[in-house]
């Protein structure tokens, strides 16, 4: 494919509105590839990996704009191009009066600080080599933060932090998706009631999904507190779950705290559950993937999200949820029923990087090998991220698939053409998909994966199999996009519906697990000269 | 490391910066929300937005780098307000003040080395080595230049300022202005009639050079006359503060500070024992040129500035200064330095038959007036200005709105009527210019390229991004040791 490139300098953009632009580009000249990147170091890489980069980009500077167009046709490339430049600048403020100017929104945190109604939180998603910068002045005028950014550089996240802990200030994050502060939903969050139990979590669906299934038990949540992926690294010592941990002791509200993480390492876990041990109050620490653990005085140690959320709940005292063990049964061997011998192998698409690290936890306890671009084991790591091999778990949130594009919460395409592909593989036996609702996720998920699941099954029909596609919706009946609706509209395309994502993973298992039992069994039978 | 309880009791309230999709559920739950309109801070790299985030002051850490640059720059503006520039005295020469110049010019804007020099400069640079009888023509000038035989140096390490290219050389009479406060002095040159043919455009023709004996003769001797009638000398603060009111910005309208020095020099004249013809011939000069007034004016902020430079870790801008190739900045706290970065072509009118090609890049000491929050700082003050960049006088008060936003102070010293008598902004903080990507402006005349063609046109300007952001990089290193 042809390509052309050219610059705009000077105009910063974030990578949400690059995004769109392409998107309306493509869509209104018909061009086959647009691609528009900040020229920072790390997207020229990205280019050069992807064969995009063009002499015409060398020089551009980080607060420049790389624009790449692809197309066989000259003419499209001009187009596109053309249409490229008349959005950029069809989007930048208008030169109005005098009046508007002076009054214009105001850009730094300082301005932002002076105009504000006593701020006490900022909120931050500039790209990552700017965000530590922001999060210092931000704590430095006394504000907590919520650093949803990732690529961090890590000296700088220790930085921010040791300066927040002097002051009493929290940053969660950076890589932060998720939290409730006050009632009050920041980045990608849930709407669920407010209660007795207080969260912690370094792991922004595994959050979500808990706070999702905590609301549909009838309880409620007092603080979603995220900490960020890395906090729980040796190198930043847990500095921001700990602080977490005590906020949530001396918060009158909350009656039990729920910890939600991958494991800590090895220090930091020991003085996190210390602290849990200390501070007073029930606390339920899920470290997924971790090994299992014995509960200790008032630490209780879970290794799923839905034994957690539980856990809590019944901790928190009104109620006693029960499981859903048998239904997950029952599916197992109704699918399994219309399964060919050939299809063995589970499939797992995720937006969520929690659920995909939950599910391998599960799949691999179960004796099943499972590979995937974010492996428990690094032995376990996908050769090729585009290639599934035996059972596999791919987190499309993660960045070999976000790069210039949006993520797949908000954008199911990567994972539509990736369903798609899997429905042509004779030996998938079951795909499962998760479904996040709330706040910043796609308006109407299931409107864009119910005909994608429709078409997945219809291709596998037409290969003479049947294939089941496992869905689990992480939300509530309160979000925006309606929970019940979202369900109905994926049961209606064929998908089973499964009311968590431990039981999506533990249903996809036990499929897994009769086929490989009924492939033994066929071939004792064959062995046996039984099968005639 | 136990976080504030108050983390959770606040009502909370958030700023948000990036993507706005996120802010939805902050929307919806009904909290206050304030959305920032992002930009990399600075040119633009990832390294100087980290540096000037170490150089944020923390009212709970008084001893982190950032509250020791707040606690200077404090002290910075205290001094800058209590400035009290008095003009006192008219040296005779340059020689007079620094005995052993020997063969120095002085010049506008950061140092600069003959090679490099702008047509202007060069031209001035000849005129003045005629004017002090070093050379007997043009060529014999250049041939000294080029040989080393000139030392340069600018204008402002020695305490001067000079409009344009701001040549000063060691015969050339001064205003002397003594900031009372603190002591210090400060220095300008007289401005020469005959428009375009002067030596501050770089003309070098032999009547330029008569005009430069002229001053030196009859302009200065009444002038130190007229000082030395006034008890105590002319105060310039209050003189500068009502011409604000009269619509100068004391930049690049000087027609009521002129006026009004018009009106105190008669007077001590006509009480003097001058001849009738050299009081006439006086007055004749500085009724003749609206913009006489301008080198007290830049004296004045001169003496006000120098009194502020050098006070350690302030970030505080001191002096901008031009010199037809780069524009230079001094910081208090980063005494001895300079950041410089590319000067660029002023943007406003052209008189008829000229344009921007014909234009020099920004040139002249004269942003010291912006430096001491006069000028395009003070614009709202002087909405006959903006006619000059085709504007409204809603843009007069933008601009000094605007400038606030760089500034840590305000001048009560200089107050703007149309903006409700508050202060004019003044401390241009090195930190806020970067942060908020928010360049100076400057008011200025634009000069011919070529030497000895004289003012072109006139407009505003901006101090380039690059002085600043190096600034900072200097306080992050500066700070870090």
């Amino acid at each position: 494919m042809a390509i052309q490139s050219s610059i705009k300098a000077n105009l910063y953009k974030d990578s949400v509105s690059l995004m769109r632009i392409s998107q309306v580009t493509v869509a209104r000249t018909g061009v086959q590839r647009v691609t528009l990147l900040m020229g920072t170091r790390s997207n020229k890489e990205f280019l050069q990996q992807a064969g995009l980069m063009g002499p015409a980009l060398e020089g551009a500077k980080p607060g420049d704009i790389m624009i790449v167009v692809a197309d066989d046709a000259g003419e499209k490339r001009a187009a596109a191009e053309q249409e490229i430049h008349s959005l950029i600048v069809g989007e930048e403020p208008k030169g109005g009066s005098a009046e508007a100017a002076a009054d214009a929104p105001p850009r730094s945190i300082s301005r932002g600080v002076a105009i504000a109604d006593h701020a006490d939180l900022a909120m931050i998603s500039v790209p990552g080599p700017y965000a530590a910068a922001e999060a210092l002045k931000a704590l430095r005028r006394g504000l907590n933060v919520l650093l949803f950014s990732d690529n961090v550089p890590i000296e700088q996240e220790q930085a921010i932090k040791r300066v927040a802990a002097r002051k009493g200030l929290l940053v969660m994050g950076p890589d932060c998706g998720t939290a409730i502060i006050n009632g009050v939903p920041l980045g990608f969050a849930n709407v669920v009631r407010r209660g007795a139990i207080g969260l912690v979590g370094a792991s922004g669906t595994g959050l979500q999904e808990v706070m999702c299934q905590i609301h549909r038990h009838g309880q409620g949540i007092s603080q979603a507190i995220g900490t960020g992926s890395h906090d729980v690294s040796s190198e930043v010592g847990g500095i921001t779950m700990l602080q977490g941990l005590d906020l949530l002791a001396a918060d009158a509200q909350t009656k039990v705290v729920a910890i939600v993480s991958k494991p800590p390492a090895g220090d930091v876990q020991k003085r996190v559950i210390e602290r849990a041990g200390a501070i007073g109050k029930p606390v339920v620490i899920c470290f997924l993937g971790g090994e299992p653990a014995a509960s200790a005085g008032n630490v209780h140690r879970t290794s799923s999200l839905e034994e957690t959320a539980r856990q809590a709940v019944a901790l928190a005292g009104e109620r006693q949820p029960g499981g859903d063990e048998q239904s997950i049964e029952a599916l197992a061997t109704r699918v399994c029923a219309s399964l060919a011998p050939s299809q063995r192998y589970l499939r797992g698409l995720y937006s969520g990087g929690t659920f995909c690290s939950e599910a391998q936890t599960i799949w691999r306890a179960a004796g099943l090998r499972v590979r995937s671009n974010a492996p428990l084991a690094e032995a376990d790591r996908l050769a090729d991220v585009e290639a599934s091999q035996g059972h596999t778990a791919i987190d499309l949130g993660s960045d070999e698939f976000t790069v210039g594009r949006p993520h797949p919460m908000i954008d199911h395409g990567v994972r539509i053409e990736r369903l798609l592909k899997e429905a042509d593989d004779s030996t998938v036996a079951c795909i499962v998909l998760d479904v996040v609702l709330g706040y910043g996720s796609h308006p109407n998920p299931a409107e864009m994966l119910a005909p994608a699941i429709r078409r997945a099954k219809a291709a596998a029909r037409g290969q003479g199999r049947e294939l089941p596609v496992i869905c689990f919706v992480c939300g509530t009946d309160t979000d925006p996009q309606a929970y019940e609706t979202q369900k109905a509209m994926l049961a209606d395309a064929g998908a089973e519906l499964v009311g968590s994502s431990t039981g999506a993973a533990r249903a996809a298992q036990a499929i897994a697990s009769r086929m490989a039992a009924d492939d033994n069994a066929t071939a004792r039978r064959v062995m046996q000269g039984g099968e005639r | 490391m136990n976080a504030a309880p108050s983390t959770l009791q606040n009502k909370t309230s958030v700023i948000s910066l990036g993507a706005s999709d996120l802010d939805r559920g902050v929307e919806s739950s009904g909290a206050p929300l304030v959305r920032l309109q992002w930009q990399p801070v600075g040119d633009g790299s990832p390294e100087v937005a980290w540096s000037l985030a170490q150089l944020v002051g923390d009212t709970t850490d008084a001893d982190c780098l950032g509250s020791r640059i707040d606690r200077a720059n404090a002290e910075v503006l205290e001094r800058i307000l209590t400035a009290q520039p008095v003009w006192v005295d008219i040296a005779a020469h340059a020689s007079e003040v620094w005995p052993d110049m020997g063969r120095t010019l002085l010049h506008a804007g950061p140092p600069i080395a003959w090679n490099d020099m702008c047509g202007p400069m060069k031209g001035a640079v000849l005129g003045a080595i005629l004017y002090e009888n070093w050379a007997t023509s043009p060529r014999e000038a250049e041939q000294l230049a080029a040989s080393g035989g000139i030392r340069f140096a600018p204008c402002h390490e020695f305490g001067a300022v000079g409009p344009m290219t701001g040549i000063i050389s060691p015969s050339m009479p001064l205003f002397v202005v003594e900031n009372k406060t603190k002591g210090n002095r400060a220095y300008a040159p007289m401005m020469e009639s005959g428009g375009a043919k002067t030596l501050r455009f770089g003309a070098f023709a032999p009547e330029v050079i008569e005009g430069l004996k002229l001053i030196e003769t009859v302009l200065a001797p009444c002038l130190k006359a007229a000082v030395t009638g006034i008890d105590g000398g002319l105060p310039l603060k209050p003189l500068m503060s009502q011409s604000l009111h009269m619509g100068d910005d004391v930049h690049n309208r000087n027609t009521a500070a002129t006026l009004l020095l018009y009106r105190a020099v008669t007077e001590s004249l006509l009480k003097s024992s001058i001849s009738r013809d050299l009081v006439h011939e006086t007055l004749r000069t500085i009724g003749a040129d609206d913009m006489f007034f301008l080198s007290l004016s830049m004296a004045a902020c001169k003496a006000t500035m120098d009194a502020a430079h050098g006070v350690p870790f302030s970030s505080i801008v001191t002096a901008m200064a031009r010199n037809g190739v780069n524009v230079g900045i001094r910081v208090s706290g980063l005494d001895g330095q300079w950041f410089v970065g590319p000067a660029d072509i002023p943007v406003g009118l052209f008189l008829p038959g000229f344009s921007e090609a014909d234009a020099n890049p920004d040139i002249g000491d004269s942003a010291i007036t912006e430096t001491a929050g006069l000028g395009a700082f003070a614009m709202a003050a002087a909405p006959a200005m903006v006619q000059f960049v085709g504007g409204t006088p809603q843009d007069a008060l933008r601009y000094s709105r605007e400038m606030a936003h760089v500034t840590i102070g305000r001048n009560p010293g200089f107050t703007l009527p149309m903006l409700d008598f508050i202060g004019a902004p003044v401390g241009i903080d090195v930190r806020k210019v970067v942060d908020e990507s928010m360049r100076p402006v400057i008011n200025t005349a634009t000069a011919h390229k070529e030497p000895g063609m004289g003012i072109i046109g006139a407009g505003v300007v901006q101090a380039p991004m690059k002085c600043f952001v190096d600034a900072v990089g200097a306080l992050a290193t500066t700070g870090a040791r």
